[in-house]
């Protein structure tokens, strides 16, 4: 802008008063009422200082905004957000490609390191799962364009088939990483079916039901899932060779067999590995899956199901063909789990946990894996890191979000779309 | 001349008490471009979704004939209502119960009639010649394990797919665009994208709604010699909306007139020009002041 404006100090003011009254009422009940014995106090000092940097915050952004430099950066601001998608430059290797190597051997080498420190090593292991949990749901949410949220009756699913399979037919790890699949897709199939001709809030509410109908199928048939008690889930095992101190009849311990001493860590590190060798498949196929015709089509129809009808391409399938796909994931993520658990029941399949795994896909930018991938990360074991501010977890994860929808709408990384030229030029 | 491409005999839609298109007749012969014409609000939109299976008409028959020989029911393509008879002739129960379940507007699509939309359908995030291999989707080897292994059949299919996306886009004059995301064409450019896309799933006969709305004078003189391009190098059927009479009439040779959800004149361009009725048609709508017959 050329001709300079006055800075309206009185509009600056008003706002500044008004998001400070705001910050009062949300601050004043958190961190200012504390309870001592069995009596309420009110610490009105804290919410006051909150209020007033707040105030203070909002009415130098509010002047800001009106200088040169402000109006400047903010229209810079809004000319990055309309475009969240661009197309890959040349053939050349951009620098997500050039980490990739730098990632593998870490992700193999952190076990390892991580040896000593159990807690660590299943933090990082809870971070991969839901790396694994997120990749599934961006199929359907960020590829496709399916609000789901009931994505967490899937993953529940594939836990219980690991106990339940354990419990009543012998079966073990690998057998039902295979069947949770199976079974998965099959689930995401019947759910498929009676919400094809749905969209946008309709759907989401439609699968929110499936989620509950789910877990409190798992909550109350006691006789066969145990109800909220829950039920034991085994460990994997390495041909046969069990990572447990003593072995069942007949097996054998893995430190046994190596002639190693008992570490209670093998346990994790081995699932660690399997699961970080499971998840690479798992990125390498969704990389692919942007190239191929299915991905392809996953797409169109988020973008458009008429002009997709138009061209020859039967929606019903597609659409159903990444619910299933979704599920599959889900259901594998669930046999992690419930291995690294070693034990499921209903309360770690509620709503927050499907609420979890969107916020994941949302905020990697719906579609991009790098940003699922790290947004995964972030979000598992940021807390852990924060562990002394605890109560302020929500608080913090709120104020992220805030913050990503005013600078990043499209989430943390931009999609990057392939390139294709001819084959002679 | 064998059979009309397209034969459109008693066609009635209703959407609850309003009847948009009322007892509608009218042929697409096999090579030829026909236009559709008649005011805002005649139901000319609403018979190429009949046509191209995203309404089911509540009467009449729509029959298809891509190829000499070859003939399609699009209603019955959509999937039927079951009929009385159905529940004691199991061959004809199951025949609908499998259209009812995989039928659809894709089926209509897939028999060779393909289409542009009046306010542009293109997948505006995905770039120009993705949006060209969604079209060849079911040409393609879909099977993703084909594709995470890149098997040669996957590779040979996907070159083929970009070869043919290329050569539309070179048709189109669209080249210099094809990296480029949909969205973010410009206008003339996005609509001559949608028609390179309709083409790239191989159609008989393309149906084109309003191809000239938006677009200047001198863009519109380039349509109209690609949509002459289309048919006398490609042979393919053309049927199209259009309000630029200029442009109706020079390029089709076949054109039928709408009017309230009726066929009030069909005939060549010489025909339509001097019919009363249709001139009577059209000045009697207030804000059509472009028309010059
Ligand atoms: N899906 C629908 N539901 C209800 N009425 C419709 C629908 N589609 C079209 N109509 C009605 O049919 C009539 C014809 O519309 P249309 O075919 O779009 O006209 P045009 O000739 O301008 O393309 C209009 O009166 C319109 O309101
Ligand atoms: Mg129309």
């Amino acid at each position: 802008m050329t001709q300079t404006r006055g800075i309206d100090y009185g509009h600056a003011v008003r706002d500044a008063v008004l998001a400070g009254m705001v910050a009062l009422l949300v601050f004043g009940p958190i961190t200012g009422l504390q309870l001592s014995g069995y009596e309420v106090v009110a610490r009105m000092q804290w919410p006051l200082l909150f209020a007033g940097i707040v105030t203070l915050g909002r009415f130098c952004m509010a002047v800001w905004v009106q200088t040169e430099a402000g109006e400047r950066s903010l229209a810079r601001m809004r000319a990055k957000r309309s475009g969240g998608v661009t197309v890959a430059e040349g053939k050349g290797k951009n620098w997500q490609q050039k980490l990739v190597p730098f990632a593998l051997i870490g992700g193999l080498a952190l076990p390892f390191i991580l040896m000593d420190n159990r807690y660590w090593l299943t933090v990082v292991l809870l971070a991969l799962i839901y790396v694994l949990l997120g990749l599934g749901l961006n199929i359907v949410v960020g590829l496709a364009g399916l609000l789901d949220l009931g994505y967490a009756a899937f993953y529940a699913v594939g836990a219980y088939v690991l106990a339940m399979g354990a419990q009543y037919w012998d079966m073990g790890f690998w057998g039902a990483l295979v069947l949770a699949m199976v079974f998965g897709a099959l689930l995401g199939m019947l759910l498929g079916f009676p919400v094809l001709r749905m969209h946008g809030d309709y759907l989401a509410i439609v699968t929110l039901g499936f989620h509950e109908i789910i877990r409190l199928i798992l909550t109350n048939w006691v006789s066969f899932t145990g109800g909220p008690n829950g039920a034991s889930a085994p460990l994997p095992t390495l041909f046969g060779l069990e990572f447990s101190r003593r072995a069942k009849q007949g097996g054998q311990p893995f430190h046994e067999f190596f002639g190693i001493d008992y570490s209670a860590s093998y346990q994790y590190m081995f699932v660690y590995l399997i699961l970080f060798l499971f998840v690479v498949a798992a990125i390498v196929f969704c990389v692919r899956l942007r190239q191929m015709p299915m991905g392809r089509a996953w797409e169109a129809l988020r973008e458009d199901e008429i002009a997709c009808r138009s061209l020859g391409i039967n929606h019903v399938t597609v659409k159903l063909s990444a619910f299933m796909m979704g599920a599959m994931f889900a259901g594998a993520a669930g046999v992690f789990f419930a291995t690294y658990q070693g034990f499921v029941n209903p309360t770690s399949f509620t709503f927050i946990e499907s609420a979890m795994i969107l916020a994941i896909v949302v905020l990697g930018g719906l579609g991009s894996i790098t940003g699922v991938v790290i947004a995964a990360l972030v979000l598992i074991m940021l807390p852990e890191v924060l562990r002394d501010f605890a109560s302020y977890r929500v608080l913090a994860f709120g104020i992220v979000m805030v913050l990503m929808m005013i600078w990043r709408p499209r989430g943390l990384m931009h999609i990057v779309r392939p390139r294709f030229t001819e084959k002679g030029a | 001349m064998s059979e009309a491409m397209l034969k459109v005999s008693g066609l009635t839609m209703r959407f609850g008490g309003i009847r948009a298109l009322n007892d509608i007749s009218f042929e697409v012969q096999r090579g030829s471009i026909s236009a559709l014409i008649g005011p805002n609000g005649a139901g000319k939109t609403t018979v190429f979704n009949c046509v191209t299976g995203f309404y089911k008409a509540t009467e009449g028959a729509l029959t298809l004939h891509p190829q000499a020989g070859q003939s399609y029911n699009i209603p019955k393509l959509l999937g039927e209502p079951f009929q009385a008879a159905d529940f004691i002739n199991p061959v004809a129960f199951g025949r609908r119960l499998y259209y009812k379940m995989f039928g659809g507007s894709h089926r209509v699509a897939n028999a060779g009639v393909s289409r542009t939309f009046q306010n542009i359908r293109l997948f505006r995030e995905m770039t120009a010649v993705e949006n060209l291999l969604v079209a060849q989707h079911i040409h393609m080897v879909r099977n993703p394990l084909a594709g995470v292994f890149k098997t040669k059949r996957f590779r040979e299919a996907e070159e083929r797919a970009v070869e043919r996306a290329y050569f539309w886009l070179d048709a189109l004059n669209l080249r210099d665009d094809a990296n480029r995301l949909a969205g973010g064409l410009p206008y003339g450019r996005q609509r001559r994208l949608e028609i390179a896309r309709a083409m790239c799933t191989g159609p008989k006969m393309i149906c084109l709604d309003e191809p000239a709305a938006g677009l200047n004078p001198s863009e519109t003189a380039e349509l109209a010699e690609m949509i002459r391009m289309l048919r006398d190098k490609h042979g393919v059927t053309v049927l199209l909306i259009e309000h630029d009479m200029s442009l109706v009439m020079k390029i089709s040779e076949h054109i039928v007139v709408l009017d309230h959800g009726e066929v009030i004149c069909a005939g060549g361009p010489d025909k339509i020009a001097n019919d009363p009725q249709v001139i009577a048609a059209y000045l009697g709508v207030a804000d059509e002041d472009e028309v010059n017959l």
